[in-house]
């Protein structure tokens, strides 16, 4: 099932995500994607989020696909040149993935072996149009396929950045490069993404907001320092700091900006990042 | 010392599109000894642009066109004429080319490329780096250069990781290089330019040295040196 087919058909899409473990243990993984099976669409599965080495996106998607759970292949391009990228495209029609999120991903520097080769062969953008190609039946270099995906490719963006156009433009590339479907970085300023929104409803591609479950202030305060692409308002982490109770200040937050943007765009990305159990409460206060 | 080569008048014409009317800049130093920015190769590319309609308002050839002092004061006397030019086409190495970017306040075109010396390369300081590519993406980049400016060395746009305008790597020494484009792009009312940029595509075959500056040049004295030294 590819999501676009989903917005076709008019659907508030609500995707989320789990992340493969370190190491080969993945009752937990499979276990908090049975939890989020019932009350989402697809779950993204991420590629060894914040560069830090992991059991492979590929391979967790075809388990999730394997329990009836639609998985969304994250691919990102820090540690693969373009022949492992479009192999592993390749590899992933093969095992029966339809949702591909194409991204850049972080840089290692950021994670576990800060050593590594940090390759960005290709960027986003240039993956997408790999992707694009290999639909159409060829690669980069213009080879054809003896049997083609038909993938549906979607890709991220950060409405909070400043400039915003910096980011409008960029959305434009990657749509232009295949992009059918969008899923944000975490939003926590409603009026700030309706003011992106304005400028991106003109692309008249869908639009995930991506809503992340704060657990406590220090989380949050540990983001802003260190997770790319995140900024929470220091608003928020005061109704963090003062809650009684902050599993039921969490989901109401998420909540509430669940409700906040749901008419401005076409669906949403929840981010439990250890949460999982928590979802479905968080989707039921905001009326999804 | 930095070895380049002339891109084709026909793309130099296509980054000119709109534009009537350039100030070219050549550097006595490498560029020239590479053939493609002293005097002569200067006046050989006025006349091919003048051929294409394009009207040159005025030409200098710098001693080194990587030191951003001597842009500045090398330049005071040609103000007027630069204020006429729609643009500038720098005939150089890609430091030449960032640094008269930097200096000069106006789109710049890359007229060269600047090929792979395997890790070889000059000595002036200056923030510019050029990382010899060997398919210069300075037309696009308004004279910053994505490969060694990005820490991702990102050629379509920048990475969601940038906070601030800080680089998610490096954020207490390194802007976020899109940011610095954006900017410089935005002043001189050419953001266009990134919306209508071609998808990049990195041609790492083109990073290596080719053969034939591997059997001469920089390599040549190299090799001669270390045989006298065993002989």
């Amino acid at each position: 099932m590819k999501l676009t087919d989903l917005f076709r058909a008019g659907k508030f899409v609500v995707t989320s995500e789990v992340a493969p473990p370190k190491g080969t243990e993945t009752a937990e993984m499979i276990e908090n994607a049975e939890r989020l099976k019932p009350r989402v669409d697809a779950i993204n599965i991420t590629d060894q989020q914040s560069s830090v080495m992991r059991l492979g996106s590929l391979a967790a998607s075809r388990m999730l696909k394997e329990r009836g759970i639609e998985p969304v292949f994250q691919a990102t391009c820090r540690d693969r040149n373009r022949i492992a990228l479009q192999s592993d495209l390749l590899s992933a029609w093969a095992l029966g993935i339809e949702n591909v999120l194409c991204l850049t991903g972080d840089h290692v520097t950021l994670g576990d072996f800060p050593d590594a080769k940090a390759v960005f062969d290709l960027d986003s953008v240039s993956l997408l149009a790999a992707a694009k190609g290999l639909n159409q039946g060829s690669d980069m270099g213009g080879n054809e396929l003896a049997g083609s995906p038909d993938f549906c490719l979607g890709a991220v963006v950060t409405p909070g950045a400043d400039p915003v156009e910096l980011q409008l433009i960029k959305m434009g590339k990657k749509i232009a490069a295949g992009a059918t479907f969008f899923q944000t970085q975490a939003v926590f300023d409603p009026e700030a993404f309706a003011r992106f929104m304005e400028g991106a409803k003109g692309f008249g591609v869908p639009v995930m907001a991506g809503i992340i479950l704060l657990k406590s202030p220090g989380m949050a305060r540990f983001m802003n320092q260190n997770v790319a692409g995140v900024s929470v308002p220091d608003g928020l982490i005061d109704e963090m700091a003062d809650a009684g109770d902050r599993p039921a200040k969490s989901v109401e937050i998420a909540a509430r900006l669940a409700r906040d943007v749901k008419d401005l765009c076409q669906g949403v990305h929840i981010m439990p990042l250890g949460w999982e159990k928590r979802v479905p409460e968080v989707l039921e206060a905001a009326g999804l | 010392m930095l070895v380049t080569e002339r891109k084709p008048i026909d793309e130099i014409v296509g980054f000119l599109a709109g534009e009537r009317s350039v100030f070219l800049l050549g550097c006595d130093g490498c560029a020239a000894a590479s053939g493609t920015g002293g005097e002569p190769e200067i006046l050989e590319l006025k006349e091919e642009l003048e051929a294409h309609g394009t009207e040159v308002v005025g030409w200098k050839v710098l001693d080194f066109l990587c030191q951003k002092a001597l842009i500045r004061t090398s330049l005071r006397p040609y103000a007027e004429t630069l204020e006429r030019a729609d643009s500038v086409v720098v005939s150089t190495c890609g430091i030449g080319i960032q640094a008269s970017a930097t200096v000069i306040d106006k789109a710049v075109h890359p007229a060269c490329n600047t090929v792979s010396l395997g890790g070889i390369r000059g000595e002036w300081q200056g923030e510019e780096r050029c990382a010899e590519c060997g398919q210069c993406f300075l037309e696009f980049t308004a004279g910053i250069c994505p490969l060694t400016a990005c820490a991702k060395g990102l050629v379509n746009g920048p990475c969601g990781g940038a906070k601030d305008g800080r680089c998610e790597v490096e954020p207490e020494v390194r802007r976020c290089a899109w940011d610095v484009i954006y900017e410089r792009l935005e002043r001189q009312g050419r953001l266009d330019l990134l919306r209508r940029s071609p998808v990049q595509v990195k041609d790492h075959a083109r990073m290596r040295p080719p053969s034939a500056i591997r059997g001469t040049r920089t390599w040549a004295i190299d090799m001669k040196t270390a045989e006298d030294a065993t002989s």
